[in-house]
């Protein structure tokens, strides 16, 4: 048995005009085990943290219980008063009689009952504590984003700039992203590559940046502070060393049918390529789905114009290990597959084309150098039909995505206007179901597109598309007007909805970071820690975590920098020393624990054991990292034997609880 | 049948392909049949006995048989490969030094019930869909409900969860007929409920048989004999114990008991525990979907997996909020 | 049938959100039954069926299981294992006759103290009508 202290606190009057404070303390004070009982006005002031430390020395306790207020409120405060006095923070309990008694109660008489009863309570949890110690883990001062799009450049470039080294892994052969594609962006119609080619030349040349294109994360190992990840480099058959971007083999190589994946096969290009033109790093890549030395080892154009000597086909993937301490995941969207909308004809006419394709048709980069031409024949288009929330607001038919993907309005909404103003002969008509316009200067810029520009825009759905003689035939619905609608199109253009990249999940499950039902990752907290994942020292930058648009993304991308430096300014990490622990003489390597941790926290090991007769045996035991461990408490349930406990919650702490409130 | 399996378990000895053989051997009276492990093709012939009372259930024994070294075929029914599957899926047994021997079952007696119908019985064979048993008294007709076990009335399927090899012919599942009683259990109201589960409960004497034969109870150390657990007294001092031991143990072993009913078969006293298993099972199957524990290696059991819109607990078959 | 009967109640509230939302409703003075006893559990998944059987087996009449509403779990998926352990034992005691209404699981954000002040007064007037639990105290002991 202990010797266990007790202190009522009055609170003023809070609890003390309703809890006889004095026959709590006296009444407690008889508790087996208690040696010390006294009550006070103020067991937060200095002078009742004193008397509180005063105590622990004078009557030796080994555990204190405060009758006072909630835990959530002054529980650090008494965990510090009773370490200054040498005693283990964690054999503090708190029997919550203010928010719990004291305020709810009128009846003294009841009130003052119930105060001894969670006093009884606490003093028998106390009992039972053991002195917990938190632990330290060191922190690898380096960080990962993976995804190199304007998300996880100017989470590279903020955390960079902080002064800590961070690689950015993208598994194309250029960063850049969607970004790259986009031409014109809204609401300032600012050209995307003027402000995002210099953010690439900037990462590319700050010391503390290390870019590893064409490269794809393989395995993560570790936990916050002390990831260990393996990073495949691709091969791209050339030497990044040698190559100087010139270019000649991109010219040169006479495989030519290979679909252009930046314009999104609105063109092609050779097997050796440079994605575009401002590329970081700008070096060449064969492609070896289409390169001909590789699949018949005929050719070899491009090593014989390359006057570096930099094409190597022998060149094979590369794996690395590298150690980092913080992880963001950057893996951004894609635009949804059009294959179950087949009332679009978007498989069947070359015409329809998804917004990402029309910025590509509108960009001086992009196949058709900045002319709005038909991709079918070439000619200048007179009428577009625009129609939004394709694939997004979708209700359960499993075809679209249920969410809004946020950016689709105002994209529309500067397609259009770009369409009128270089083409003021062009008619261009807008299908939606809302325009959602939350933004700075976002409604304005709609309003403009309608009120200056004449965009008609109509709320009504397209049922259908019929390419016929040339021209697409759009049957659609005017709600307001309430009537069927038929436009003989030039081009119809499909405003996307966005899923996150495909490489999303496998990541997720590579972290042990959760995700919701679309893909998207998970936030630690919806509202307070929106760029953080429930898996420590894993942060969340850009759309991966929920449709975005650019402004949105660079936000979110300077926050999770921000969180990663908080992070890796710390020399050490303090554990939450209440974590689970098994018992590993009891425990059966079941696994059942690991299945339910939701931070990956719980590995096995083969472990010898002394068995019957002087016999060695081994078992598959289970291994808690305290650094990693959150103390939720989910696996000591999950235990058909028992054998994991919690810390500070354990088994016989809250069973003593149970007993001394029941009794 | 005998014949074949037994013969395979001498070829399985002789051949050296295992070291040792798991079956069954005859007790003091030929339906008091014991797992036991032979070593000798010799001793197979002498002991080893399959018949109409191979009811114990041996996967359980591979959990220290595996642990030995060297290799064990054993003999093991349509339910018994499902106790099996889940012990290797839990990782309790080195299934790599098993050699399973799967064997068609066409249901097993229950001593007591052929005793009870035929006093002193000497031997006991299958004649047409019953048995026909030699008492001391003469002969004795027996149907199937009066001579075989409860779990094998209502059997749960004769379809293989796994094997190396097949004796007989590989079954299919049974018709659900074994959530009948828990059905009607559900129909009653709660004090008849109560009722039945006081008078079975308090015959109860803590032989602890049922959590012995149990697969799933295969803890290292048992929570009721684990001090941290806070409810591992024994004695009366803390009734807790006693009174709850069969909640708490149907609970522990929730998503994981393969229903294969040895727990009913075992107990001394007759109380059916398997209806709190199978209550536990309809549910998880009825909430969660079908599951069949040992049945997929690689399926997440119920309790350690969630969807976003589960039922609340309250009752009503309300379902959750959709995350 | 007892008169003035004063049932005891075990609620366990995860610290999180029903506990925080029990320190509203004392912040916000919200009225609640005495005999109300809240156990601070680190996540609704921390609480173990053995926790609630012992509860009852010591004298309990009442259990409530406090937690954060789905999908708002500080650890993400705690309250999805706790619903379905909580929906199973519920079913099973309702299986054994123990009263289905002494058991409850109610889903509490922090800044529902009105919520949880109304609970707690609501599950006290069940289970008073309900009366004392004899059920799973005397489950083995048969009355002749």
């Amino acid at each position: 048995m202990g010797r266990i202290g007790v202190f009522v606190c009055w609170c003023g009057s809070n609890i003390a005009a309703t809890v006889d404070v004095k026959a709590v303390a006296e009444t407690l004070g008889r508790e087996p085990g208690v040696v010390y009982a006294a009550d006070y006005q103020y067991m937060c002031s200095e002078a009742g943290q004193n008397l509180l430390v005063q105590a622990i020395g004078q009557y030796k306790l080994t555990g204190v219980v405060i009758c006072s207020c909630s835990p959530r409120m002054h529980e650090a405060t008494f965990r510090k008063a009773a370490a200054r006095a040498g005693l283990n923070p964690y054999l503090v309990e708190i029997a919550n009689i203010r928010e719990q008694c004291s305020w709810i109660h009128k009846d003294r008489q009841v009130a003052t009952e119930k105060a001894i009863i969670l006093g009884r309570a606490a003093i028998a949890k106390v009992q039972l504590n053991a002195p917990l110690t938190a632990g330290q883990s060191p922190v690898t001062k380096r960080a990962l984003v993976i995804g190199g799009g304007i998300a996880g450049i100017q989470t590279a470039l903020d955390i960079a700039e902080a002064g800590f080294p961070v690689d950015i892994v993208e598994k194309e052969p250029t960063i850049g992203g969607k970004m790259a594609q986009i031409d014109k962006t809204f609401p300032t119609l600012d050209c995307a590559a003027c402000i995002l080619t210099p953010k690439m030349v900037d990462a590319a040349q700050n010391e503390n940046i290390d870019i590893l294109a064409y490269a794809q994360v393989e395995k993560v190992e570790g936990f916050v502070g002390n990831f260990t990840v393996t990073i495949r480099h691709k091969a791209r058959y050339v030497d990044p060393a040698k190559c100087t971007g010139c270019g000649l083999c991109t010219e040169k190589c006479p495989q030519k049918r290979v679909p252009n994946a930046f314009n999104l096969g609105l063109d092609n290009r050779r097997a050796i390529y440079i994605p575009f033109a401002q590329a970081v790093p700008k070096i060449a890549t064969i492609d070896p789905a289409y390169c001909t030395k590789l699949n018949t080892g005929k050719c070899g154009v491009c090593a014989k114009v390359c006057t570096a000597g930099a094409i190597d086909y022998q060149q094979t993937d590369r794996l690395e290990q590298r150690q980092y301490g913080a992880i963001v995941a950057a893996t951004g969207f894609q635009p949804i597959s059009l294959e179950k909308f087949g009332e679009y004809a978007y498989q069947q006419s070359p015409d329809v084309v998804t917004s990402l394709e029309f910025e590509r048709l509108m960009n001086a980069a992009g196949p058709t150098g900045g002319t709005l031409l038909r991709p079918s024949d070439g000619k200048h288009p007179h009428t577009l039909v625009f129609v939004q929330c394709v694939g997004s607001r979708c209700q359960g038919d499993g075809r679209g995505k249920t969410y809004c993907s946020k950016i689709c309005c105002m994209y529309t909404a500067k397609h259009a206007m770009l369409c009128r103003e270089k083409y003021p002969d062009t008619e261009v008509y807008v299908f939606y179901i809302d325009v959602r316009t939350p933004g700075k200067n976002f409604d304005e810029f709609y309003r403009r597109a309608v009120e200056e520009y004449g965009v008609h825009y109509i709320k009504g759905q397209v049922g259908k598309v019929v390419p016929q003689n040339g021209v697409l035939k759009v049957q659609a619905s005017d709600l307001l007007e309430n009537r069927q609608l038929h436009i003989d199109a030039d081009m119809v253009i499909l405003a996307t909805a966005m899923e996150p990249d495909p490489t999303a999940r496998a990541l997720a499950t590579q972290l042990t970071a959760s995700m919701d039902t679309n893909d998207f990752f998970t936030e630690a907290h919806p509202k307070l820690r929106p760029v953080e994942s429930p898996t420590a020292g894993v942060f969340l930058s850009g759309a991966c975590q929920g449709p975005k648009d650019i402004p949105d993304t660079v936000a979110q991308a300077g926050a999770a920098a921000a969180k990663v430096i908080g992070l890796l300014v710390k020399d050490h990490l303090t554990c939450n020393p209440c974590v689970a622990k098994p018992d590993e003489l009891m425990c059966n390597g079941c696994s059942a624990c690991a299945q339910v941790c939701p931070y990956g926290a719980i590995t096995y090991v083969d472990k010898d054991f002394r068995g019957p007769n002087r016999t060695t045996l081994r078992r598959r035991v289970a291994q808690v990292n305290p650094a990693v461990c959150q103390g939720c408490g989910a696996c000591t349930v999950t235990c058909p034997s028992g054998a994991m406990d919690l810390l500070g919650f354990s088994n016989r702490q809250i069973l003593a609880e149970v007993d001394a409130i029941c009794k | 049948m005998q014949a074949d399996v037994k013969t395979r378990a001498i070829q399985l000895l002789e051949e050296g392909q295992v070291d040792r053989v798991l079956g069954w051997k005859a007790g003091e009276f030929f339906y008091d049949l014991t797992p036991a492990v032979f070593t000798s093709p010799q001793q197979v012939e002498r002991e080893f006995v399959w018949s109409s009372f191979s009811g114990p259930n041996l996967s359980k024994y591979l959990i220290a048989e595996t642990r030995k070294p060297g290799k064990i075929a054993a003999f093991l029914k349509p339910c018994d490969t499902y106790s099996f599957q889940q012990l290797r899926k839990e990782h309790r047994l080195q299934a790599d030094r098993v050699y399973v021997v799967a064997v068609q079952c066409p249901g097993m007696c229950d001593p007591d019930k052929v005793q009870a119908a035929a006093p002193g019985p000497i031997s006991l064979r299958k004649e047409g869909d019953g048995f026909l048993v030699q008492t001391l008294y003469g002969e004795k007709r027996l149907t199937r409900q009066a001579a075989l076990e409860e779990g094998c009335l209502t059997c749960k399927t004769k379809k293989m969860a796994y094997f190396d090899e097949l004796i007989g012919q590989d079954g299919q599942d049974g018709d659900g007929s074994r959530f009948d009683q828990v059905h009607r259990l559900e129909a009653m109201t709660p004090e008849e409920r109560f009722a039945f589960w006081q008078g079975e409960l308090s015959r109860c004497i803590r032989c602890n048989a049922c959590r012995n034969v149990c697969p799933a109870c295969s803890c290292e150390k048992c929570v009721f004999d684990n001090p941290a657990s806070g409810v591992e007294n024994k004695a009366a001092a803390n009734r807790f114990e006693e009174n709850l031991f069969h909640i708490i143990r149907a609970f522990h072993v929730a998503g994981r008991c393969t229903d294969c009913g040895e727990c009913s078969r075992v107990c001394p006293q007759h109380i059916p525990l398997h209806l709190l298993n199978r209550k536990l099972i309809e549910d998880m199957n009825r909430l969660y979907g079908p599951y069949q524990a040992g049945g997929d290696l690689e399926a997440k059991a119920p309790l350690t997996d969630f969807r976003y819109d589960d039922p609340e607990p309250d009752g009503g078959g309300r379902r959750g909020g959709a995350q | 049938m007892q008169v003035n009967f004063t049932p005891t109640i075990v609620a366990f509230c995860c610290n999180w959100c029903s506990y925080a939302g029990a320190d509203l409703s004392g912040t916000n003075r919200l009225q609640y039954p005495a005999n109300v006893k809240i156990i601070r559990i680190p996540c609704s998944c921390r609480l173990n069926p053995m926790f609630i059987l012992r509860a009852f087996q010591r004298g309990a009449d009442g259990v409530i299981l406090c937690g954060c509403h789905p999908g708002d779990c500080h650890y993400t998926t705690g309250n999805y294992y706790a619903r379905r352990r909580m929906t199973l034992l519920f079913s099973l005691l309702d299986y054994l006759g123990i009263e289905r209404e002494r058991t409850r699981v109610e889903w509490i954000s922090a800044a529902e103290g009105a919520k949880f002040a109304a609970t707690m007064a609501e599950f006290t007037e069940t289970i008073r009508a309900l009366g004392e639990n004899r059920r799973l105290e005397d489950l083995r002991c048969k009355q002749m």
